[in-house]
Parts: C-alpha cells; structure tokens; sequence
C-alpha cells in the first residue's frame, strides 16, 4: 500500500488532508512538528500548543492511523527564527513562513517521512498539483480566496514529487462539509499572519527581546535627505506604514524604504509610496529551469496581495525584474514575489 | 506489530480475565453490606488477600488494596511520614533519586506543603543504591528510607534485603516499590524484611486499576484516602472486587510460572544485549550487568533522539520505550538516564526492551536485525 505521512496541526484542513487519503486507500501517518516557542510562551505558539496536539492526536484516533510528534525546536531555531532576526536586523521585512516552508516542513519533516518509509508527504495546504509530461506543476488552489500557493513557491522538482495536496480541489464551506461527514472537529484556526512563534504578539515586542540590539535609534528622512524626525530602530517601521510615526507634515507621509547603511527611515507622499519595479533575488523556479525570455505573468508581492499584471526578466546572478503595468503600493525588501500564469505557479524571489 | 514494552504493562492473561468475570454482573455485591450478596463479595475479597499474603509471606491483615502501584506508593510514603513524624518527631525522608515519579514527586510535595525534608541519595552509575550509601545518610531524624525493589527504566535491582536490615537496625521504616520487580523476583516479605512494599497488578499480567501495598504489623500509618472503613481503615472507598481477585489471580499465576518466565525471556534477553551491542557503534547498556530483571534490556545510543528512535521503531513494527519518551515532542533526559551521570548526548538517546511471556525468538531476531539501520536513521536525522 502506498505510504503517506501527512503533516497534521489538529485544524479542519490538515485533518480532511488525512481522512481524504485514508477514504483514498493510502496507508496514513499522521505527523507533527514540535516548533520552537520562547520559553514560557509555549501554550499561545499558533502552531504547536498542547491544546492543537491533542486536538489532532484525537483526529489521528478517530482516523485509526498512526500518530507521531518530531522535536523541531532546535532545528527551527536555528533556521526560522534566525532568519526572522537576520531580515529585520539587514532592514528588510522578512517573511519566515517561506524559510520554514522549504527547511522544516519540505525538508526537515519530508525527511522523517521517508524515513519512516514514506512514498509521499501531504499538507493541508490550499494548492493543488499536476504532474505533465517533464514534470510536476504548483497550481493555485480551486479556492482562490484561500490559496496558499505564494508560501510553497520555495518548492522543487524533488520535493514536488514526493507532494499531495488532498484538499486544493475543493472550495473552504465543502472541506467543513468533509470533516462533518468524517466526525472531525469544523473549527479552523484563525487565519492570521501572525507568525507562531510570536504567540499572538507584535513582532516588535519579540524583538525587543530577543534582539534589542538591533533596535538602534536613527533619522527619519524624506526621499530629497531633509531630516523630519527620528526614528525608535528600522525594524519597528513596515514599508507603507502611516501611522505611529510621530511626524508633523502638512500631508500624511508614509515609510518609503529603510537604509540599514545609514540606519535612517525613508518617508514620503502617498504619491511617492508606488513604484513600477522591483528586483528579486534567489528565484526559485518550480521547472527546476530558468525561463530565457522574458514572459508575462500575474506577480503577487505579499501574501495577501492582489496579482498584479507584469513582465518579468530573468536576469545575471539567480535575480529577475519585474515592471508592473501599473504601479505597486507597498514593495517590500525582504517578502517574495511570485510569478503565476493563470493556475500555474511558476516560481518567485525574495524582494531586494 | 511486535511488542516489547512489557514494563509498561502486560496483556491480561486469560485465566485472569476468566476468574474476575463473574464478579462484574453475577457477583456484584459491595463487600460491606449485610446480605448475602455483599458476604460473597466479601468473600472474594477475603479469599484473593488470603492469596496475596500467602505468597508475600505475611497475613492477610497486611495487605492492603489500592488502585494502582502509585496510590500504594502514596499511601506507603505519606501515610508513614505523617505518622512517623506524629509519634517520633522525626521529619527526614531517604529516597534514591533513580526512584519512581510516584515516589519522587510525592516525596517533593511533602517537602513544599507539609515541611519534610528529603535527601535524595545519589545512585551508582548502574543506578544502585548500596548499604553503604544508605548507612552513611542516616541519622536519628530519619523516619522513612524508600528504595525500589527493581529500576522501571534500567532493570536494576537494589540489594533490598541489606538495605532493610540497616534500616530495621536503626528503627527507621523501610518502603519498597515492587511493581517492576513483582514479575520476576520473590516478594517474601519475611526474607527482605522491608515494612512497606507497594504492587501495581498490570506488570504481572493482571488488569490495571488495581495495586496493593504491603503493611507490616505495627507499621503506624495515617490513611489520605479518608472515607469508610474498609481495608482496614487504611483506604476507604467500596473495593473494586473484580480487579482485587484478578490481582490475586494474576499473583498466583506469577509466582507458580516464575521460573519458568525466567527460562523464557532470560536467555533472549541476554542475547538482545549482546548482539546490540556488538552491532551498534556508539551504544551501550544502562544499569547493572547482572544485578538486573531477566526480562529488561536498555540502552544508550549517542547522538540519538530517543523519542524518534520509537517513532522510526514504531513505524517499523516494534513497540518500545525510552527514558526520555514524550509524546509531545519536547524531550529531556529522564531523572533517572541524570542519576546514572549519562550526559546530554547520550541521555537522550534512550531505549528500553523489556521483554515477556508472549515474546519469540523470531520476535527478537527481527528486532536485531531492524534495529541497527533505524538507529543509524535516527542519526542521520538529527
């Protein structure tokens, strides 16, 4: 019988990944990661608290298969979260889902499955694949209101292979019907960007501290070098931010960017807040293949972004260009942008 | 699946099963009524401490049922240092740190809310407590030593015999939790001369939810389970009577069959060790060589995380445990893989084979054969 070890966090969608493919006839292995939390902070981590736990050790039960915790809180440490305190401390604004996409769970978890004799790993996740002549494919979600095609852009060739994604087929009010039908619990956690190691914090209070050095005092600046005010430390400002930023103008002005050489924030007009480029660095293309010509495609820079009309440019150095039709608010340093045509996801980078 | 974790629990024989039956819907009277059908309850009850006390060598009046090796082991510890402390004054608790959580943490909370003091007595690297270390720690306030009979994680066996008779020497209470050693190792209680002497029924084949300490007479003790009179004013509440005739039960068939389980498991036990040994670098046997259970193999496995080592193990057909085991992934090095001065690399790469009636040779053939490329994949995975 073929092995799959699903990645199960005791939510509706991870728990309808697991009885759609034991209804399919796979043999099951439920799995979870124990993350990394700061000390004492264990029970808010969104991921991983004792309460999800037992949540999905009882959705495993009712399931009848197997059920497996993995320590992953060094392994996360390391990675995850210190490239949430790297980012921030180079200026950018860095979105540590993707790093724990590609490391913890399609590396370090895909790993313990096949170790334990898995043919393939599924997720909750709302994506679907398609495996064409040549290769596998990354399409958005059915659901395009829930896809969550932009964190799995760090995807490859290899770990696509060995990828299921039962629940990408069907819209969010059918997957609740499942789970009514299978005896799961409906309940969903809350979709939020928070990350789960901040414990339904403000990063920036994580940051004060776990990372209080990087919190240096600076200029605030506009875009012509007049110094307007100054700034509590550039991690504490997103690109596009207005508000809290103690300025008094005659019209609101807004963060444009951050200089990490001169530790000074960037502000402007609403007018200036838009920008037609931008440069992305470390693509991932899904093919495995870097595209020769430039090409259209509907690029998302955040994940909550609207697609946005544009060319992309592969261009020296794993980076790409890409020049939108229309201007784009809020370009920032540090999240992805990912490249889509129609469903096909076709790759991304991380925002220079 | 093949299961190797018979320190954790056993399968209810069937013969047990079969004489706790009738007494769940035939036999239902509570043994302290009047009528008739609470005098064949009693009966039953009566009958199964007669059993037990045969076996431990004392009178029935010394047995006391509980509804686990942990509450015998909370009655023994608190019930004693209450009334050791009511009638001498003394205050002073001995326990070994390799000790059972229902020992040690019982013993903690004495110490935070009821002002005990406690020593922890520091074991050897096989985790035994020997008379020397006892005798030196000793001193005219102590009122109760509690040492296990046989270690849950390491097997080893701690000269119970000695360490009592300084105690008894001393006229200090000496308690002893049996309920790993109960399946393998003689429970004459006359020969080990201990006071006290806690069972849990599910390590012997028996049900669990039902255990029994030992008492010797004039051994004072307060009672924490306050309520009717049964079991001698010592633990209130109705006697849950089936489980009590399968504990009796299950004891009689132990002690009949003991050494002929000893010929079963020791003899694949020993070449668990053996061969593990030889054919995993980096690995070597926790406890004692010889002073050990016959049924109880475990290990330390550098660079290992123990708890993955059961999930890789599990997968692959094999139940085990480990002293760092937990199920939400967050693991420590057990009190006891500390007390045997394991450090951190190696602690946390525990594994316990324990070994039983039902288990093969094939059984053990497997395992070895498995059990080097899994742990070479935990390895890997760290």
């Amino acid at each position: 019988m073929t092995k799959v070890v699903v990645a199960m966090s005791g939510g509706v969608d991870s728990s309808v990944a697991a009885a759609l493919l034991k209804e399919q006839g796979y043999d099951v292995i439920g799995m979870m990661l124990r993350l990394w939390s700061e000390p004492g902070k264990e029970e808010s981590n969104r991921c991983c608290t004792p309460d999800s736990m037992a949540q999905a050790r009882r959705v495993a039960a009712r399931l009848d298969i197997p059920f497996y915790v993995i320590d992953a809180k060094d392994v996360f440490h390391k990675t995850v979260v210190q490239y949430f305190l790297d980012g921030y401390a180079r200026g950018e604004t860095p979105n540590p889902c993707l790093i724990c996409n590609r490391q913890i769970r399609w590396t370090f978890l895909l790993d313990h499955a096949l170790a334990l004799g898995a043919d393939f790993m599924a997720t909750g996740h709302y994506v679907r694949k398609q495996t064409v002549e040549g290769g596998h494919q990354l399409l958005r979600a059915v659901d395009r209101s829930k896809d969550q095609a932009y964190v799995l852009h760090v995807l490859n060739q290899e770990k696509l292979a060995r990828a299921l994604f039962p629940i990408g087929d069907y819209p969010k009010p059918e997957i609740r019907a499942i789970a009514e039908k299978f005896g799961l619990p409906t309940a969903s956690r809350k979709d939020s960007q928070d990350l789960c190691f901040l414990a339904g914090e403000d990063y920036r209070n994580f940051l004060k501290r776990n990372a209080a050095e990087m919190l240096q005092p600076g200029e605030i600046l506009t875009r012509d070098g007049r110094s307007v005010g100054e700034h509590t430390g550039l991690a504490n400002y997103t690109i596009g931010q207005r508000k809290g930023l103690g300025l008094a103008s005659l019209v609101p002005l807004y963060v444009l960017g951050k200089d990490s050489a001169t530790n000074s924030l960037i502000v402007g007009t609403q007018e200036e807040l838009g920008s037609q480029q931008l440069t992305a660095r470390d693509v991932n293309w899904l093919s495995g293949e870097t595209p020769s010509e430039p090409f259209r495609a509907e690029v998302k820079i955040r994940y909550t972004a609207k697609e946005a009309e544009a060319l992309v440019i592969p261009v020296e150095g794993n980076q790409v260009q890409v020049r939108f039709d229309a201007p784009q608010r809020d370009i920032t340093s540090g999240q992805a942008a990912v490249f889509f045509q129609d469903a096909i996801m076709l790759g991304g980078g991380i925002i220079l | 699946m093949i299961y190797l974790d018979y320190s954790a629990t056993t399968p209810v024989d069937p013969r047990v099963v079969a004489a706790m039956t009738p007494y769940f819907s035939e036999s239902f009277g509570n043994p302290s009524s009047v009528h008739r059908y609470g005098q064949v309850a009693e009966a039953a009850v009566d009958s199964a401490r007669e059993q037990v006390a045969s076996i431990l060598n004392c009178s029935a009046d010394e047995i006391i049922f509980t509804s686990c090796g942990s509450e015998s082991d909370n009655l023994a510890v608190r019930g004693a240092a209450y009334a050791m402390r009511e009638k001498t004054g003394a205050k002073w608790i001995l326990a070994s740190r390799a000790e059972h959580p229902a020992v040690t943490k019982t013993l903690s909370h004495l110490e935070k809310y009821e002002g005990f003091l406690v020593e922890w007595l520091d074991v050897d690297s096989s985790g035994m407590i020997t008379p020397e270390i006892v005798s030196k720690a000793l001193c005219e306030n102590t009122a109760i030593v509690s040492v296990m009979y046989a270690n849950n994680e390491i097997g080893t066996i701690n000269p119970i015999k000695e360490l009592a008779e300084i105690c008894s020497a001393n006229n200090i209470l000496f308690h002893t939790d049996a309920v790993q050693a109960a399946a393998y190792l003689s429970l004459d209680v006359q020969s080990l001369g201990v006071e006290l002497m806690s069972l849990g029924a599910h390590k012997f084949y028996g049900p669990k939810g039902v255990g029994a300490l030992y008492v010797r007479k004039g051994t004072p003790l307060i009672s924490h389970l306050t309520g009717g009179g049964q079991e001698f004013s010592l633990r209130a509440g109705t006697q849950n009577v089936p489980y009590i005739v399968g504990f009796a039960e299950a004891l009689k068939l132990t002690n009949e069959e003991r050494a002929q389980r000893v010929t079963h498991v020791k003899p694949l036990r020993d070449q668990l060790i053996g061969t593990v040994l030889e054919t995993i670098p980096d690995s070597q046997l926790t406890g004692s060589l010889e002073s050990r259970l016959p049924h109880h193999a475990s290990f330390a496995f550098k660079d290992v995380d123990g708890n993955l080592l059961l999930t890789l193990l599990d997968a692959a057909g094999f139940a085990c445990s480990s002293g760092s085991a937990c199920k939400t992934g967050n693991p420590e090095p057990s009190e006891v893989m500390n007390a045997i001065g394991l450090s951190r690399d190696w602690g946390l790469g525990s594994l316990r084979v324990t070994l039983g009636i039902h288990t093969t040779p094939a059984d053990v053939d497997s395992f070895l054969k498995v059990l080097p490329e899994v742990v070479e994949k935990a390895r890997k995975l760290r």
